[in-house]
């Protein structure tokens, strides 16, 4: 091996076509803050343990680093550059911040990443179904009832 | 009040200063500082140009918390140290230079809270400058919780004679009295005749420039920006995603590092082949010594070619997880360790107990794990080099840099972006120099993002421990002796607050088979785990319920109030008996000026002994209070993060290799840990502001200790208490 194999594909991100030519097994999240310049999404762990890179690839969480960018040509990608439109920050993005559910604030995005996904496909979560959500992120500042809370306050009214 | 001119002398102020006694770990000045940083009144005209500047000097304060070690070496040097400094420029922007870092401790926040309250002024139109070599004053670092008790009081008074000096301005400018002057909202405003002049048409054109005096601060009960609870200053831009952590930052035409280590500690190289990485496009491999690494345009690449390169090392035999507790205590350095000392006669309290207990409790190594892994970038024009790092030391790592590339220090500069996460694992500049080196070869900037496994690898523990106790108390149940020996782990709140004739504690520095540093709290953790464990074994030896037996050999009022509030909000029950696999255990204790009390609640599964947290609550004291919101937030994270190295974590390791490092084999509390906390906070307005990143952390591994007790009759005096369950625990552990 002299050089890796690499393919060019289009990747859709954030409702935006990219063409690039990758090698086949580069991970999404390089993808997306080395060549795509959102960094929005974290390196934590590198192996899917700990939920800071979390993006949505067709609406479903995923762990971006653990991910195969070659693999997800022709699926929708959404990143927290996506949420906020027009200066208005997603319901999820001002919980979090009217909560102030963040110290210092690494594992926020992925957190927030994993609740639009929760969300979306459970608009009126209980706590248990918060805290299954996120067990796979890690928060090592130690803020979970305030992200718990933040996210009960976002989906049972009152976030923005 | 009459403003110099900038040309003029800066003679020091005099003045005293209260230092409280508050000790350095070792391990947080393990490292020297050689280096002397020379701030002086050209930096002043360089980074304000116009405008109106305070600063404050060390000399007023002689305090060792900003320049202390470089006065203690800097002698015959002119004394002008600056502390920390303020300026308000012609547009009435005002921004405070600060060396401390932010770290997800919420100092940004609370230190802008400091200022506004004294400037008058909303803390978000404030703009904090924070661990920069270049813009900001020199700092020792951020670690031991000394921002809140040190740095804000100075950046208050830095504010305070602020708007002195400019309701001075607004008296001459508008030909009033001064009495009738009052600073709000960036304008100085006439109270009589309601006339108003902003803080820009005050400085405009002007290059003043005020040491500080000590001016008149807000008592606390009188404050109103401070006190209160304000959200994260930059919160927008964290769940945005558009904070630029250390491991975000980008420079034009920047590469990618990557370092190939060897399996083992302490290894030497060798043999090592770099035929193939070396034909590798746009790949340059770096040899230094014993330095292997790789530049690549990506940081695919960087890993591929480091993939690629093949290397042979060399180990000497290393001890392993299995020998730790009796090699420390077999291999004592001899230096001595601090902490140590006698009160009365250990000799003679034992004679006079009329019951002696002894026990020894071990802790194990642990790692800090911040969520953001070390990161750097570097960047070299002209022969000085920028780095862009995550670290507690900004100052530090500048001088491990400057050491390191035979640089003087002012062609190094180091910038901390507000950073994933330290817990006091990121005192030093590991990333920053292998970034540097890389990039000095590579003849473009460099990132280096160090990864999971190698911040598990090659980052700092933690320290392990053994601490020995023994203790005699007499019929009506007083402690009269108490011998305390800790090997290794640390002196942090070696001590006893609790009110004994005769003591003997000392702290016996040891060989560490580990790389081991800073973390939260440190040896008060471990120290306050030995110590609050055995009181509570001698309690239920003596038939007493564990608080009462507490309060009978308490004098301290404080200590007192926190174990009261703590018991008191938990719903303590004394004498109440243990319900099987169900139980609450206390423990309190005092360290960096915080008073803490922790009540735990547990289930242990029957068959599988796992221990179910049922609630923690908590009662912390540390003055008077800054920020109530932001320092429940820290009371907490440190609860929680106690947790983990309460119940399950630990670093495996044997033969100079970690075994664990992974997230799939280090186990961090996650959701599923983590209890109902509540946190009771006793706001002493009369005292002064201490610390509280650290301290409410020093609890939670007895309290739970003890409850297993409470629950279960078994005695656990090992951490992690229960990685597998407490009867696995119970088994594996050796009897006293």
């Amino acid at each position: 091996m002299v050089q890796p194999d690499s393919d060019e594909f289009e990747l859709r991100v954030n409702g935006q076509l990219h063409r690039l030519d990758l090698p086949a097994d580069e991970s999404l999240l390089s993808v997306l803050r080395n060549r795509l310049g959102l960094t929005g999404a974290k390196y934590g762990c590198g192996e899917g343990l700990c939920g800071a890179c979390t993006v949505l690839v067709d609406d479903q969480p995923v762990r971006s680093c653990t991910a195969r960018a070659s693999l997800l040509a022709g699926r929708s990608i959404r990143t927290i550059e996506s949420l906020e439109l027009n200066g208005r920050l997603h319901p999820v993005q001002q919980a979090f911040l009217n909560a102030d559910a963040m110290q210092c604030g690494f594992c926020t995005t992925g957190m927030i990443m994993a609740t639009v996904a929760l969300l979306e496909s459970r608009p009126k979560p209980s706590a248990a179904d918060i805290r299954r959500a996120l067990e796979k992120n890690i928060c090592r500042c130690g803020t979970h009832h305030r992200i718990v809370a933040a996210i009960l306050r976002a989906s049972h009214g009152g976030a923005a | 009040m009459s403003a110099r001119d900038l040309r003029a002398d800066l003679p020091p102020k005099g003045g005293s200063h209260e230092e409280p006694d508050i000790e350095f770990e070792r391990y947080e000045l393990r490292e020297s500082l050689p280096y002397l940083f020379d701030v002086d009144r050209r930096s002043f005209l360089k980074v304000f140009g116009t405008g109106v500047a305070v600063i404050w000097t060390v000399d007023q304060a002689g305090a060792q918390e900003s320049g202390g070690a470089r006065r203690a070496q800097g002698a015959g040097r002119p004394p002008a140290e600056v502390g920390a400094w303020l300026h308000i420029d012609e547009h009435g922007a005002v921004s405070v230079y600060t060396g401390k870092v932010e770290i997800g401790q919420n100092i940004r926040t609370s230190l802008a809270q400091a200022v506004a309250e004294e400037l008058h002024v909303d803390p978000a139109s404030l703009t904090l400058v924070m661990g920069d070599t270049t813009k900001t004053p020199f700092d020792m670092g951020t670690f031991g919780s000394r921002t809140t008790p040190f740095m804000a009081p100075q950046l208050r008074k830095a504010a305070a004679t602020a708007r002195e000096l400019l309701i001075g301005l607004a008296a001459e400018a508008l030909h009033a009295d001064r009495a009738h002057l009052d600073a709000r909202d960036g304008r100085i405003h006439h109270t009589i005749t309601k006339r108003s002049v902003s803080f820009g048409e005050l400085t405009k054109g002007r290059r003043l420039i005020e040491t500080i005096n000590e001016p008149a601060l807000t008592p606390a009960n009188a404050w109103t920006r401070a006190g209160q609870p304000l959200h994260k200053l930059n919160a927008r831009a964290i769940v945005t995603g558009t904070h630029q952590y250390p491991s975000d930052i980008t420079r034009p035409g920047m590469r990618h590092g990557k370092v190939v280590r060897p399996p083992q500690m302490n290894s030497t190289l060798t043999r090592v082949d770099t035929a193939v990485a070396d034909k590798m496009t746009g790949v340059t491999v770096v040899r230094d010594g014993e330095f292997i690494g790789v530049v690549a345009s990506s940081e695919y690449a960087a890993d591929q070619a480091a993939f690629a390169i093949h290397s042979e090392w060399s180990a000497p035999k290393q001890p392993s997880r299995a020998e730790l507790f009796g090699y420390l205590k077999a291999n004592p350095t001899g230096s001595g360790g601090g902490g140590n000392r006698t009160v009365g006669s250990i000799e003679e309290g034992l004679r006079s107990a009329d019951r002696t207990f002894n026990a020894q409790y071990t802790v194990e190594y642990i790692a800090h794990v911040p969520l953001e892994p070390r990161a750097a970038v570097a960047e070299w024009q002209d022969g000085a080099l920028t780095v862009w790092t995550g670290t507690q030391r900004p100052f530090g790592v500048q001088a491990e840099l400057a050491e390191a590339f035979h640089l003087p220090p002012d062609r190094v500069r180091v910038i901390v972006p507000d950073t994933g996460s330290a817990y006091g694992g990121k005192h030093t500049g590991e990333t920053a120099i292998e970034a540097a080196r890389l990039a000095k070869a590579s003849g473009h900037p460099v990132k280096l993002v160090w990864t999971r496994e190698e911040e598990f690898r090659w980052a700092y523990f933690r320290p392990a421990g053994v601490i020995d106790v023994r203790s005699g108390v007499t019929r009506d149940s007083r402690l009269v002796a108490w011998e305390f020996h800790n090997y290794n782990s640390g002196p942090a709140a070696i001590g006893t607050p609790y009110d004994i004739p005769h003591q003997r504690i000392q702290f016996h520095a040891t060989r560490s088979p580990l790389r081991q540093g800073s973390y939260r709290g440190l040896a008060a953790t471990a120290n306050h785990f030995a110590r609050e464990s055995h009181m509570d074994e001698v309690a239920h030896a003596l038939g007493l319920d564990p608080l009462e037996f507490r309060l009978r050999n308490l004098k301290d009022e404080r200590l007192k109030a926190v174990l009261t509030a703590a018991a008191s909000r938990f719903g303590w029950q004394a004498g109440s008996a243990a319900r099987r696999g169900v139980g609450s255990g206390i423990a309190g204790g005092v360290e960096k000026g915080g008073y803490l009390a922790t009540c735990a609640e547990l289930a242990i599964e029957p068959g599988s002994g796992q221990v179910t947290l049922g609630r923690i609550v908590a009662a912390f004291e540390c003055g008077a209070i800054v920020n109530p919101d932001g320092l429940r937030n820290q009371v907490e994270g440190s609860i929680i993060m106690g947790i983990g190295g309460a119940l399950f974590e630990a670093v495996d390791f044997d033969n100079g290799e970690i075994l664990n490092a992974s997230l799939a084999d280090y186990r961090v509390p996650r959701f599923s840990d983590v209890p109902p906390i509540e946190v009771v906070l006793l706001d002493r307005k009369d005292l002064p502001s201490a610390g509280a990143g650290e301290t409410p952390i020093v609890g939670v591994a007895p309290a739970i200790a003890n409850a297993i007790f409470a629950a279960t009759g078994i005695r656990l005096r090992d951490l992690p208490l229960a990685p597998k369950g407490v009867l696995a625990s119970a088994t594996s552990q050796a009897p006293v």
